[in-house]
C-alpha cells in the first residue's frame, strides 16, 4: 500500500477524458458523469471532438475530449480549466494542457509516450522528462500494458484487451474522485450487462485501474464531491439535442397534431434528426430529406396538411432554407426551424459553437419577413424553449426560429423530467368544417392570426401560396394598398406575441452599476461569474434573453435602471446591435469572442471589473 | 386509400371543382386543356371533393392550384414535389397532384423531382413541357433541343437537353405516361390512369407556349403527319401505327426498330405488344427514348408498375413500432433508460 493521499473536499470538480479518436474517451466521458450523478452531483458535459471520423493516429488533429464538470453546488457549465486531465497519449496532453489548471492532476497512458508519438504531436523532447510538466501532479501509468494484463485469464485477443485501456483510466478516475469501485462497476453492469464478456473485460480493467491507483505513492490528491442539494424529483442525463427533440414531440402530443419533421444530416443538429427517428412508437413522421430546402418545404406541405412540422439544421442549412421561411411566413403556417448553431461563414468551423446566426434568424430572407425568434441557454432547457417554440408557433400561426447551440446541442446536463400534465396547454386555431364564415386571411381580433383548415376537411376548400393575397379572402393581389396591409399585419401578429411570453427576468438587482446582458448558450458562464462578483458585493445583475423577438415587455424598463449595460456574446455584437435598433436610448458596451470557444468565469469577471473601474 | 375510394362515386360534377378566379394563361395555351381533362377526370374518380390537393412551384404552369376549387398550396420556385411529399406523408388520405413545368422541375427543382420519383410518394405530377421559361418571357430551358434560339440562347443552345422519359425512368419512376395538349381524350384517358397508380405517376404534356414556342411539337402534332410519328399505346395491344396501320415496333439487335407489316417477312404476330405493368424497366425506358424521324414518338402510358409506396411503408413502420415499443406518450419517453430520483 502507499501512503494516504490527502482528501480535499470541493464545491465542485472538472474532469477531462482526452485521447486518440476510437480511444473511447466519449464514451468514458459519459460513463463518469453517470457516476457522478449515482454520487449525487449535479452536472453538466461536453464533448470536444475532431470533425474527421477518424483523424490521423497521434495527431493534435485527431484527439478527442469529454468533459465532465460536476458539483456540489449547482452547475452551470462544462467547467472552464480542468482539475483531472487523462491523456492517453502525447498529442492529447498537448492539445489539452492549456485548459488544465495549475496544480491540477494529470493522469497519463505511459505506454503511448514513444518517440515516435512525441514528435507526431509536436514536442521536440518528451513533456514526461523535459521539466514543463513540474506545476501538475502527474500520475504515469502504463495504461495500455496494465490494462491488457488485467485481462489474462479472459479469453480475449490483445486487440479486444488493448480497448480496455479507456476502463483502466476510468478506474483511477474513480479512485481519484473517492467513489467506491463498485459503484463504477455498477456503471458499467447497467451499461454491458447483456454483453457478458464485454462487461467482465471492461469490469477487470475498471478494478485494475482502481487497485492500482491505491498502491501508487504519486497520487498526492483524492477528490471529495458531496451530494448536491437538488430539488426533489426524478432526473435524468440529457443533451441539447436530444432535449430539443423530446421538446418538440412533446409539442406535438400536447396540440394533439401528428407530429413531422424534414431534415437533412448537418453537424452539429444531425442528433435532432436521429433522435425524433426512432419515434414512430410516437407518431412522429421523419422524413429525411434530399437538401435542406427539401427539408424545410416538406415541412410546409405537412404544415398545410395540418401536422406540427419542424425542421432542423445548422446555419449554412438556414441559409439554404431562407427562401422557404419566407413561403412559411406569407402562408401563414406553423413551423419551428431548429438552428443549431456553428462557427461560419460557410463551413466554418463544423463542431465549434457559435452565436452568429442571430440576424440571420431576424432578418435574412427578402422581402419584410417577420418571425418569432427564440433561444435556448442551457442543454435541459432545449426541452422547455424548443416545447414553447411549438406553442407559439402553432397559437400564432406563423413560423419560429429556435436557436440553440453546437455547445449546447452536444453539450450534456441534468433535466429534472417535467411530467406532460404540468406544461402549459396548447390550443391550434382549427378552422371547423364547414364553417361558413371561414375565409383564408380573416383574422382573429387579439392575436390577428388566421385559421388552420386542413385539406380532407369538408367545406374548407382554400388556397394559399407564395403570391401576395387580399387580407380576409385570400385571393392572389397586387394591390399596393392591400399589400401594405398585409406586410404590417404580418408585423403586428409577431408583435403581439410579446402578451404572451413572460417577462423578462434579472438575476440579482433591479438596478445597480452594470447590467449583464446575454442570450442563448452563454447562460452558464455569465451566470456564474455574476453569482460569483455578487458575493464579492459588485452591484452586478444579469439579464439573459431567451425571447428575442418579440423582445419581452420590461426590456426597455430592464435596461434603463443600470449605469452601465455590456453585452456579451460569441459573435462580433449582433445582439447589441439588436437592441440598439430596439432602444437607442441606451449606451452600450460590448463583450464579444469569435473563437469558437465558450466564455470563462474568469475572463468575464476581468471584463467586467476593468468596466466597473472606469469612469 | 384513394384506392378503395375510387369504387364510390360521390355524385359530383365539374361544377364542383371549377374555380371562382380568372383563369389568366395566354388564349390558346395547352394550359387550358390540361385544367378541361382535370374538371373532366376529378368528378369521375369517386374521391371526395375536399380529399383532393393540389401543389404547384412556379411558372405558368403553376398558376393551375387558383383555377381548380380543391385544397391548394402554390409553392416556390422548384419546390412543388418537396412541398407534396410534405402533404402527402402528412395526410396519405389524400389524392394529391402537382402542377408543374419542364424548367420548375427539372432545371430548379431537379433534384425534388428526382427524389420523389425515386421515393415513389403517391402523387400525380402534371408534367407541362413546353420546352422554354414562359412567365419570365423566353428563355431556354433543360428541355430546349439543342440549338433551340430563345432570348438567353440567340445563337442557339449549346446544351444536350433531358428527355423528360429517360429522366423520370433513370430515377427509377413507376408511372410515366405522355401526351401531347392536342389531343384531350388521350389525355384524360392517362390523367385517369395516372389517378389510379398507386406511387408517383409522372404524365409529361407536351404543350407549346403559344408566345414563346409555339409550334414546338409540329413535328408529331401537325395533323397531315402525325400518324405517322406517333405511336399510341394501348396496354395488351401490338405496337403498331402509321396511316395504314402497317408500321410497328419490333425488338432488332436489342434495339427498338420500325418494320413494316408485310415486308421482309414481318407479321403482325412479329410486333411487340405493350405491356405497361412489366416491372423490368427495359423496354419502357427504349420507349420512352424514341423520336421522329427515325422512329415514333411513343405517347400514352408507358410505364405504370405497382411498388410499394412511401407513405404506405412510414405508415407500415408507424403501425409496427406502436405496437412493439413500450414508449407510447412523451412522459414513457422522459421516464426511459437511466433516470434516478432525489
Amino acid at each position: 500500500m502507499g501512503k494516504k493521499a490527502n482528501i480535499i473536499n470541493l464545491d465542485d470538480l472538472v474532469v477531462k477524458f482526452a485521447g486518440d479518436s476510437g480511444d473511447g474517451m466519449q464514451l468514458t466521458g459519459t460513463l463518469f458523469s453517470e457516476l457522478a450523478a449515482l454520487n449525487g452531483n449535479d452536472l453538466a458535459t461536453f464533448p470536444d471532438f475532431p470533425a474527421e471520423i477518424r483523424a490521423p493516429h497521434n495527431t493534435v488533429a485527431g484527439v478527442s475530449g469529454f468533459q465532465v464538470h460536476v458539483g456540489k453546488r449547482k452547475i452551470y457549465t462544462p467547467g472552464d480549466l480542468c482539475d483531472i486531465l487523462v491523456a492517453m497519449n502525447p498529442a492529447s496532453l498537448r492539445a489539452n494542457l492549456k485548459w488544465t489548471k495549475k496544480g491540477a492532476t494529470i493522469i497519463i497512458d505511459e505506454s503511448t509516450f514513444e518517440e515516435k508519438a512525441i514528435l507526431k504531436a509536436g514536442y521536440q523532447e518528451s513533456p514526461l522528462t523535459d521539466g514543463s510538466l513540474k506545476d501538475y501532479n502527474i500520475i504515469k501509468a502504463p495504461i495500455s500494458e496494465l490494462a491488457v494484463k488485467s485481462l489474462e485469464g479472459l479469453d480475449i485477443n490483445k486487440k479486444v484487451a488493448m480497448r480496455t485501456k479507456n476502463m483502466f483510466a476510468l478506474g483511477i478516475v474513480a479512485y481519484l474522485f473517492n467513489v467506491k469501485v463498485e459503484k463504477a462497476v455498477s456503471i458499467i453492469e447497467k451499461k454491458f450487462g447483456n454483453k457478458e464478456m464485454i462487461f467482465r473485460a471492461n469490469e477487470a480493467a475498471i478494478r485494475s485501474g482502481y487497485e492500482f491507483s491505491e498502491s501508487h505513492d504519486s497520487i498526492k490528491n483524492i477528490y471529495n464531491v458531496g451530494p448536491a442539494s437538488l430539488e426533489k424529483g426524478r432526473y435524468r442525463n440529457i443533451t441539447g439535442n436530444v432535449a430539443t427533440a423530446w421538446g418538440l414531440l412533446a409539442g406535438a402530443e400536447k396540440s394533439g397534431r401528428p407530429f413531422f419533421l424534414g431534415s437533412y444530416p448537418i453537424t452539429p443538429a444531425t442528433e435532432i434528426l436521429m433522435e425524433l427517428s426512432i419515434h414512430k412508437s410516437l407518431g412522429a413522421k421523419v422524413y429525411q430529406a434530399e437538401d435542406e430546402i427539401a427539408g424545410i418545404c416538406s415541412a410546409i406541405g405537412a404544415s398545410f396538411a395540418g401536422s406540427f412540422a419542424t425542421t432542423t439544421t445548422s446555419g449554412p442549412g438556414l441559409s439554404l432554407k431562407s427562401e422557404a421561411i419566407g413561403l412559411a411566413v406569407i402562408t401563414e403556417l406553423p413551423l419551428v426551424i431548429v438552428n443549431v448553431q456553428r462557427a461560419g461563414p460557410s463551413t466554418g468551423m463544423p463542431t465549434k459553437s457559435e452565436q452568429s446566426d442571430l440576424l440571420q434568424a431576424l432578418y435574412g430572407r427578402n422581402g419584410e419577413c417577420p418571425l418569432i425568434v427564440i433561444s435556448a441557454s442551457s442543454p435541459a432547457n432545449c426541452f422547455y424553449y424548443a416545447y414553447i417554440a411549438s406553442k407559439l408557433s402553432m397559437e400564432h400561426m406563423t413560423p419560429v426560429i429556435l436557436l440553440t447551440e453546437g455547445y449546447l446541442g452536444l453539450g450534456s446536463e441534468l433535466l429534472k423530467i417535467p411530467k406532460m400534465s404540468e406544461l402549459e396547454d396548447i390550443n391550434p386555431p382549427l378552422a371547423k368544417p364547414n364553417d361558413p364564415d371561414f375565409k383564408p386571411y380573416k383574422r382573429d381580433a387579439e392575436k390577428l392570426i388566421r385559421k388552420w383548415a386542413v385539406p380532407g376537411t369538408e367545406g374548407l376548400r382554400h388556397r394559399i401560396g407564395g403570391l401576395e393575397k387580399t387580407n380576409v379572402d385570400g385571393n392572389v393581389s397586387t394591390d399596393p394598398l392591400n399589400h401594405e396591409l398585409m406586410v404590417k399585419l404580418r408585423e403586428e401578429k409577431v408583435k403581439k406575441v410579446e402578451n404572451y411570453i413572460p417577462d423578462q427576468e434579472v438575476v440579482g438587482e433591479e438596478s445597480g452599476d452594470l447590467l449583464v446582458v446575454g442570450w442563448g448558450g452563454t447562460e452558464g458562464a455569465l451566470i456564474s461569474t455574476v453569482k460569483k462578483m455578487q458575493e464579492e458585493n459588485y452591484k452586478i445583475s444579469l439579464a439573459h434573453f431567451n425571447y428575442i423577438k418579440p423582445l419581452p415587455k420590461n426590456t426597455k424598463s430592464i435596461l434603463s435602471k443600470f449605469k452601465k449595460i455590456i453585452v456579451c456574446e460569441l459573435n462580433m455584437g449582433q445582439f447589441v446591435d439588436y437592441l440598439k435598433i430596439n432602444f437607442p436610448e441606451f449606451e452600450y458596451h460590448k463583450y464579444n469572442k469569435v473563437q469558437g470557444q465558450p466564455f470563462h468565469v474568469n475572463e468575464l469577471t476581468e471584463v467586467f471589473k476593468n468596466l466597473l473601474e472606469e469612469k | 386509400m384513394s384506392k378503395t375510394e375510387t369504387k364510390k362515386p360521390q355524385g359530383l360534377t365539374k361544377q364542383d371543382f371549377v374555380s371562382d378566379q380568372m383563369v389568366k394563361w395566354c388564349p390558346g395555351c395547352g394550359a387550358h386543356a390540361i385544367l378541361s381533362s382535370i374538371l373532366k377526370v376529378f368528378p369521375e374518380t369517386g374521391i371526395k371533393k375536399e380529399n383532393y390537393c393540389f401543389v404547384s412551384g412556379i411558372g405558368c404552369s403553376s398558376r393551375f392550384p387558383y383555377y381548380v376549387n380543391t385544397y391548394g398550396f402554390h409553392g416556390i420556385h422548384g419546390r412543388a414535389a418537396a412541398i407534396a411529399s410534405g402533404v402527402k406523408i402528412a395526410n396519405p388520405e389524400l389524392s394529391l397532384w402537382v402542377a408543374t413545368g419542364d424548367g420548375d422541375s427539372m432545371a430548379i427543382g431537379g433534384n425534388h423531382f428526382i427524389h420523389a420519383i425515386r421515393r415513389n410518394v403517391n402523387m400525380n405530377i402534371l408534367l407541362f413541357n413546353n420546352q422554354v421559361y414562359g412567365l419570365t418571357k423566353g428563355q431556354f430551358s433543360p428541355t430546349t433541343p439543342r440549338g433551340g434560339v430563345t432570348k438567353t440562347s440567340p445563337q442557339g443552345t449549346i446544351e444536350h437537353p433531358f428527355v423528360t422519359a429517360g429522366l423520370v425512368m433513370g430515377a427509377q419512376g413507376t408511372f410515366f405516361a405522355r401526351c401531347l395538349d392536342n389531343n384531350i381524350k388521350m389525355m384524360t384517358d392517362v390523367i385517369s390512369q395516372a389517378a389510379k397508380h398507386n406511387g408517383t405517376s409522372v404524365v409529361e404534356i407536351l404543350q407549346s407556349c403559344v408566345i414563346y414556342s409555339d409550334g414546338a411539337f409540329d413535328n408529331v402534332s401537325a395533323k397531315e403527319i402525325r400518324d405517322e410519328v406517333q405511336l399510341r399505346l394501348v396496354h395488351g395491344e401490338p405496337m403498331i401505327f402509321g396511316r395504314n396501320r402497317d408500321k410497328g415496333i419490333i425488338l432488332k439487335d436489342n434495339k427498338l426498330t420500325v418494320a413494316t407489316i408485310g415486308k421482309d417477312g414481318i407479321t403482325k404476330d412479329d410486333i411487340l405488344v405493350h405491356d405497361q405493368y412489366r416491372k423490368d424497366p427495359g423496354i419502357h425506358r427504349m420507349l420512352g427514348r424514341m423520336e421522329p424521324p427515325k422512329r415514333p414518338l411513343a405517347l400514352g402510358v408507358i410505364r405504370s408498375a405497382d411498388f410499394s409506396t412511401y407513405d404506405e411503408l412510414m405508415e407500415k413502420q408507424i403501425e409496427a413500432e406502436k405496437k412493439s415499443s413500450p414508449i407510447k406518450n412523451v412522459d414513457d419517453l422522459l421516464n426511459s433508460g437511466d433516470t434516478w430520483e432525489i
